[in-house]
């Protein structure tokens, strides 16, 4: 059925095949590369800022290094920061979210009311502070970005986790002695599993968004890495002269995040029965 | 009334817990976090004892719970500790800086709500039509735009090719020297209008267009796609269907009866893309030298200027906490059910 569905959005279709592809890239991205040196062999500084043309693509940059082979190598930077994020912040998030649905009370409200706390922040802005603290470098700044998100996870979670402590199925995994405990990893836990898969996709784009962000801000992945939002802040300061520099990676970073962003409203649209209702389908 | 008064309570001590939960993690990031905040104070080249000295002087010997008082009193008192790079205190630099990103930002939200909320209420209306789709897709490339990224495209075409806008800056270099605006607010273009100083408001306004275009998209985006979705749900409410019947024109029953109860979700969607513009602003201020709370972290950043990097997350966030209590006091004032 959600199969169905995406087949007849032709937008999610079409974002799927963008996502396939840029995995593509960034899987085979040593063998795809017209110049696969490029990331950590010696520099040609004598090449440095060519204009694009047909040896270089997209051109070449500081060190002489051709931006195209940077832009697909960084594709492999970007999708496993994007997928580090959610997947972190998920494990944070969701499993508090589910205890917190499931416990009520008090455990409930000290839960939700740290999540409070984290959402009062801007999220870049905590992030930033975060990764400051740290010290710069990509996985410090996976990890700030998670510290910022988890909350949205628990906010999902707890919501299902509190409507479905009420179901029969679990009255009976009670009644039968099981101990909270393993209801809620055996019962509850996988239960809520369906909406936080597509909210974690759904948020792909943005976590993409938000480490290329903080690498632009000097915060991130660190100079001579091929990371998107370093090669813009790079490109930056010849951006008049050597305007291709700070494009092509913003294209990228654009591209990543409008397939998984279009994908993810497609899935949503699939997915959710009260949107499907008003869709009249 | 009463109704009203216990939300507005509530809503009060509710805020006031979450400044405080603030409280607590900038506490932590600013104590816990660097190695060794005393060795910091006191600079690379000091001696132990000197060091020691400076962790009696800050209070750093003293409980946690104790250091936690201190830092609170100190925050209350406006004593937000000194900059490293500029010699200045914090929390004056921070006045200094914070109404030009609170500019930068209003004007932002302003273009994304003249663009984002009309073409929301048409493409709820045209549902599932090729403008619905475009509208979708536009929404959608909004908040997939490098906010970064697009301003420096907008810098290389509007400025650098076309010659149209000014690069970057708030104000020319010769207005300010010519023309100055005198500082009342620190909002450029409101002090420079009130002053009758319309020379330097047009050219202030010349000078947040490319970096408010820049910072609108991902709000644009976002306020187009919620207006649309609760559009769509308040279309097809029954008292609309009864206007329907009664035979009014479509377009009152749109933009007066549906428009009118879809102020209250457009209220919500502008606390969370305002919260978003803030932020989004400190990124689009580094690209155009934008002389605002974000330029200012950035180059803290970059000297690893612990007390401003604290200080700015702080007031960003006492921002954005008290404009959400702003929006949530109007909305209950508009429509009672909030306040249940």
């Amino acid at each position: 059925m959600t199969l169905h569905i995406l087949r007849k959005n032709p937008l999610s279709f079409i974002s799927l095949i963008i996502i396939l592809f840029l995995v593509f890239l960034a899987v085979f991205a040593s063998w795809l590369a017209p110049y696969p040196d490029a990331y950590q062999g010696t520099p040609h500084v004598e090449d440095k800022y060519q204009p694009p043309s047909l040896t270089h693509l997209f051109g070449t940059e500081y060190l002489g290094r051709d931006v195209f082979s940077l832009v697909i190598f960084g594709t492999r930077l970007s999708l496993t920061a994007g997928l580090m994020i959610v997947a972190l912040s998920v494990v944070i998030g969701w499993p508090l979210g589910v205890i917190a649905g499931y416990s009520g009370g008090k455990i409930d409200d000290l839960i939700m009311r740290t999540t409070d706390m984290f959402l009062a922040f801007p999220s870049l802005v905590l992030a930033l502070v975060i990764a400051f603290v740290l010290g710069p470098s990509l996985i410090n700044s996976m990890i700030a970005i998670s510290v910022t998100w988890w909350p949205w996870y628990t906010r999902l979670a707890r919501a299902d986790a509190a409507s479905l402590k009420e179901r029969t199925f679990v009255e009976a995994s009670k009644a039968i002695g099981l101990s909270d405990r393993s209801i809620m990893v055996r019962h509850i836990l996988p239960n809520t599993m369906a909406p936080i898969i597509v909210q974690s996709t759904m948020d792909l784009g943005t976590a993409i968004l938000a480490e290329a962000g903080l690498s632009f801000l000097g915060l991130g992945a660190q100079p001579p890495t091929p990371e998107w939002g370093l090669m813009i802040s790079a490109g930056r300061a010849v951006a008049f002269s050597a305007w291709w520099y700070a494009t092509f990676p913003g294209v990228f970073i654009f591209l990543t995040a409008m397939a998984f962003n279009l994908f993810g409203d497609g899935l949503r649209e699939a997915l959710d029965p009260r949107l499907r209702r008003i869709r009249g389908e | 009334m009463v109704d009203l008064k216990r939300y507005i309570v509530k809503r009060f001590l509710q805020t006031l817990i979450i400044v405080l939960g603030i409280s607590f993690i900038t506490f932590f990031l600013s104590r816990v976090a660097p190695s060794d905040p005393a060795a910091l104070w006191v600079g690379i080249h000091a001696r132990a004892e000197q060091i020691q000295r400076a962790r009696v002087e800050l209070g750093l010997d003293q409980p946690l719970y104790v250091q936690y008082f201190i830092y609170m009193g100190d925050l209350l008192q406006g004593s937000w500790g000194t900059s490293y790079r500029t010699r200045q205190p914090v929390l004056k630099d921070l006045m200094f800086y914070m109404p030009a990103s609170m500019e930068l930002a209003v004007i932002g939200q302003i273009i994304a709500s003249v663009v984002g909320l009309p073409l929301g209420v048409i493409a709820a209306s045209k549902k599932n039509t090729k403008i619905d789709h475009a509208s979708r897709i536009l929404a959608i490339a909004g908040v997939s735009l490098p906010v970064f990224w697009i301003g420096l495209l907008l810098q290389i075409i509007f400025s650098r090719t076309l010659g149209i806008f000014p690069i970057e800056g708030r104000l020319d270099t010769t207005i300010q020297m010519t023309m100055p605006i005198q500082r009342i607010t620190g909002f450029f273009l409101f002090d420079s209008l009130v002053t009758g100083n319309f020379v330097a408001f047009f050219d202030a306004l010349r000078h947040i267009i490319l970096p408010a275009i820049a910072l609108s998209s991902y709000s644009m985006g976002l306020s187009l796609r919620m207006t649309r979705s609760s559009m769509i749900e308040i279309l097809r409410e029954k008292y609309l269907k009864t206007a329907r019947a009664f035979g009014l024109p479509e377009n009152t029953i749109r933009f007066k009866y549906a428009l009118k109860n879809a102020i209250v979700p457009t209220l919500m969607v502008m606390g969370i893309s305002f919260s978003w513009s803030l932020t989004g602003a400190f990124l689009v201020e580094v690209i155009f030298n934008w002389p605002g709370l974000g330029t200012y972290v950035w180059r803290a950043i970059l000297a690893v200027d612990y007390p401003v990097i604290v200080g700015v997350s702080i007031i960003a966030s006492l921002i954005i906490v008290i404009i959400n209590l702003i929006l949530d006091l109007v909305q209950a004032w508009i429509d009672p059910r909030v306040r249940l």
